[in-house]
């Protein structure tokens, strides 16, 4: 998932939409945040590109409603309600996450995964 | 070279583009002409307005803000000055007389006592020992080695308290205070009780039985001596150690110009806290110049001159007081939306004032040095001068001294401070400067920067009357938040208290081996 700078970036994306769960007065989403513009890329497990400044998820609550709603560990965010995950700052995808006025958070995710599977539905049914 | 300056000052108003206004207003010294009344439409301005007063630099005159309305304004500002006012000098000096006079004779009066108690205190053990071997020799136990040993002790010990009591007692009076010392008087009470009932027990139990144990004679002197020692004790633990801890800021405030100190004082009662006060003053606060507040008064004067406020219902009537209420407030609205420009002329003032007193320091700092390079110290191995080259320290200066009096004159009268520094004091200083191989620079510092009032000479701070005046009794401690004003001829000193808070302290542990650091480069938040 390298990018080329200048040029536009393509990635399979699977949609994800997870509802907030009322915990006290916090609205918690079940799962941890890493990376960001402004953090060392060398030192994400997750990523393939170890330059890629990309946010990923590196946790998630057995449970909680970031699991029910199928986010997987290693992960990476594209986008949050429409705001774009791939060049922020880490606070300001924490931000974006955890708006107190939204139910509902609808995730871009995109994982390695995914491409694989594509690439074997195409294999398997090709030219449908 | 007055030339040089205002010329430089003319050219700089005009190279600057103000509005046309100003052209014309601007002189040499702050002669101002009022031609704003005529701008503003909307004031209430009836009458002409004030010719300013010309504030020559040549000498410190007491100025009047001459009014055309001069009798009708309630208030005339006048500035104190330190030359003309002969009559009140006089008046001061005959009140220093008068009053020195009732102050020596309570200072006679406490010394007096003291002395009494002193020979009081210091005879009774003396007398106590004598008196048995006087009046009934024959009766008397003689006592052998312990005795001896007691009248060793009760000469030592009598020794210590006589110069113990020299040195916290007899010691020069620093200050007449308006009320009496209320920890002393009760000391000199204890001490006359005390030895009175000595000399009660004495004459009951020992005189009139006749008692023939010398050796218990000799330890109630012992005895008395020691309870005067311990007395001793209690007098230097509440007349001197009990107000070194620091339990109060004051805040000194001086009323004409502003300058506040703060410092911090024991627990203290209110006069002896002002004492402290006014010695602390006489080091720290820079000398009080009058020439420097004649500027604040003109304005304040102009601004209120340019009112006049006519009662149009006649003088006699009932609602009087109603009516001066509505004529100050009018007074306060029309004077509000005057427009004002008094903040710019301030504002240039100010600036040209300060241009032109760096110009002039420049000037004696290069003269000055010039002035102390015409003379050198004569080195011993050089070969002897003839006698009229060598001058001492004080025809040195009085040789130099010619070529910066003017430029130093010229510095003074700008920072309005000539009336501090006589001919006199200045050759004097510079005698000292040259003797002590004191740098130009070292020379300049006490005329650049206004000293505390110490530095100057006698007359400036001798013959200072203070008034405590206060709304608690003088004899009570500070508090709180306790206020008076220390007044002096010129000026008065405002002092408030403030209590030191009571600091609650815990304390926390750190195992130094809890100092652990992790790089912080790929941080982690759950959402």
């Amino acid at each position: 998932m390298s990018f080329v700078p200048g040029q536009p970036v393509t990635a399979i994306v699977q949609r994800i939409e997870i509802q907030k769960l009322r915990q006290g007065e916090n609205l918690i989403l079940g799962f941890s945040i890493g990376g960001g513009i402004d953090q060392d890329p060398g030192q994400n497990p997750f990523s393939e590109d170890k330059s890629d400044k990309g946010i990923y998820v590196t946790r998630i609550t057995p449970g909680g409603p970031a699991e029910v709603a199928g986010l997987k560990m290693g992960d990476k965010i594209m986008q949050v309600n429409g705001w774009d995950m791939t060049m922020v700052t880490h606070d300001q995808a924490r931000k974006k996450l955890t708006k107190r006025k939204e139910d509902v958070v609808r995730l871009l995710i995109t994982r390695k995964s995914l491409e694989e599977t594509v690439k074997q539905s195409m294999g398997c049914h090709p030219k449908q | 070279m007055d030339t040089e300056s205002t010329y430089s000052g003319y050219s700089h108003h005009s190279g600057r583009s103000r509005g046309s206004h100003r052209h014309g207003e601007r002189s040499r010294d702050r002669h101002k002409s009022r031609s704003k009344d005529s701008r503003s439409e909307k004031s209430v301005t009836i009458n002409s307005p004030p010719a300013e007063p010309l504030l020559g630099d040549s000498s410190v005159r007491g100025e009047q803000v001459q009014d055309d309305n001069w009798g009708e304004t309630t208030t005339a500002v006048t500035g104190t000055s330190e030359h003309s006012l002969s009559q009140e000098d006089i008046v001061r000096i005959t009140k220093d007389l008068e009053d020195s006079v009732g102050l020596d004779c309570r200072r006679y009066v406490t010394r007096t006592i003291a002395v009494i108690l002193g020979l009081l205190v210091f005879f009774t053990p003396l007398a106590f020992l004598v008196l048995p071997h006087i009046l009934w020799p024959e009766k008397l136990k003689s006592c052998g080695t312990a005795c001896e040993g007691l009248f060793i002790s009760v000469a030592f010990k009598l020794l210590i308290l006589l110069l113990a009591v020299w040195a916290l007692f007899f010691r020069p009076a620093r200050a007449g205070l308006p009320r009496v010392f209320v920890f002393r008087i009760l000391l000199a009470v204890l001490v006359f009780l005390f030895v009175v009932s000595y000399w009660l027990f004495y004459s009951v139990r020992i005189l009139d039985s006749q008692d023939d144990n010398y050796q218990g004679i000799v330890q109630y002197a012992v005895s008395l001596v020691d309870a005067l020692l311990f007395i001793h004790y209690l007098a230097v633990v509440l007349l001197e150690l009990r107000q070194l801890q620091p339990c109060f800021s004051v805040c000194v405030t001086r009323s004409t110009d502003g300058e506040t100190r703060h410092y911090n004082l024991g627990q203290l009662s209110i006069q002896r806290a002002a004492l402290a006060i006014i010695e602390h003053y006489y080091c720290d606060f820079p000398i009080h110049n009058p020439a420097l507040l004649s500027a604040s008064k003109s304005r304040a004067a102009k601004h209120l001159a340019g009112l006049k406020v006519y009662n149009v219902d006649g003088p006699g009537n009932p609602a009087a007081a109603g009516i001066a209420q509505s004529q100050s407030r009018a007074m306060i609205a029309a004077a509000a939306r005057r427009r004002d420009t008094s903040h710019n002329e301030l504002y240039y003032e100010e600036a040209e004032h300060e241009r032109r007193v760096r110009k002039r320091r420049a000037r004696l700092v290069v003269a000055v040095e010039e002035a102390f390079t015409h003379i050198k110290r004569m080195q011993e191995e050089e070969p002897k001068k003839a006698p009229g080259d060598v001058m001492d320290p004080r025809e040195a200066a009085q040789a130099i001294f010619p070529s910066m009096a003017r430029a130093l004159q010229k510095y003074l009268r700008t920072t309005k401070q000539q009336h501090c520094h006589s001919m006199e004091s200045i050759q004097q200083h510079l005698a000292f400067c040259i003797t002590n191989n004191m740098t130009p620079k070292a020379f300049l510092e006490s005329y650049l920067t206004p000293g505390p009032t110490l530095q100057y000479g006698k007359d400036h701070w001798l013959g200072r009357r203070w008034t405590l005046i206060s709304e608690a009794s003088v004899t009570s401690g500070l508090k709180d938040g306790s206020v008076f004003v220390l007044k002096c001829v010129d000026f008065s000193l405002v002092v408030t208290t403030k209590k030191i808070p009571y600091i609650q302290m815990s304390e926390e542990y750190i195992d130094p081996k809890s100092h652990k650091f992790v790089l912080r480069l790929q941080s982690e938040t759950s959402v």
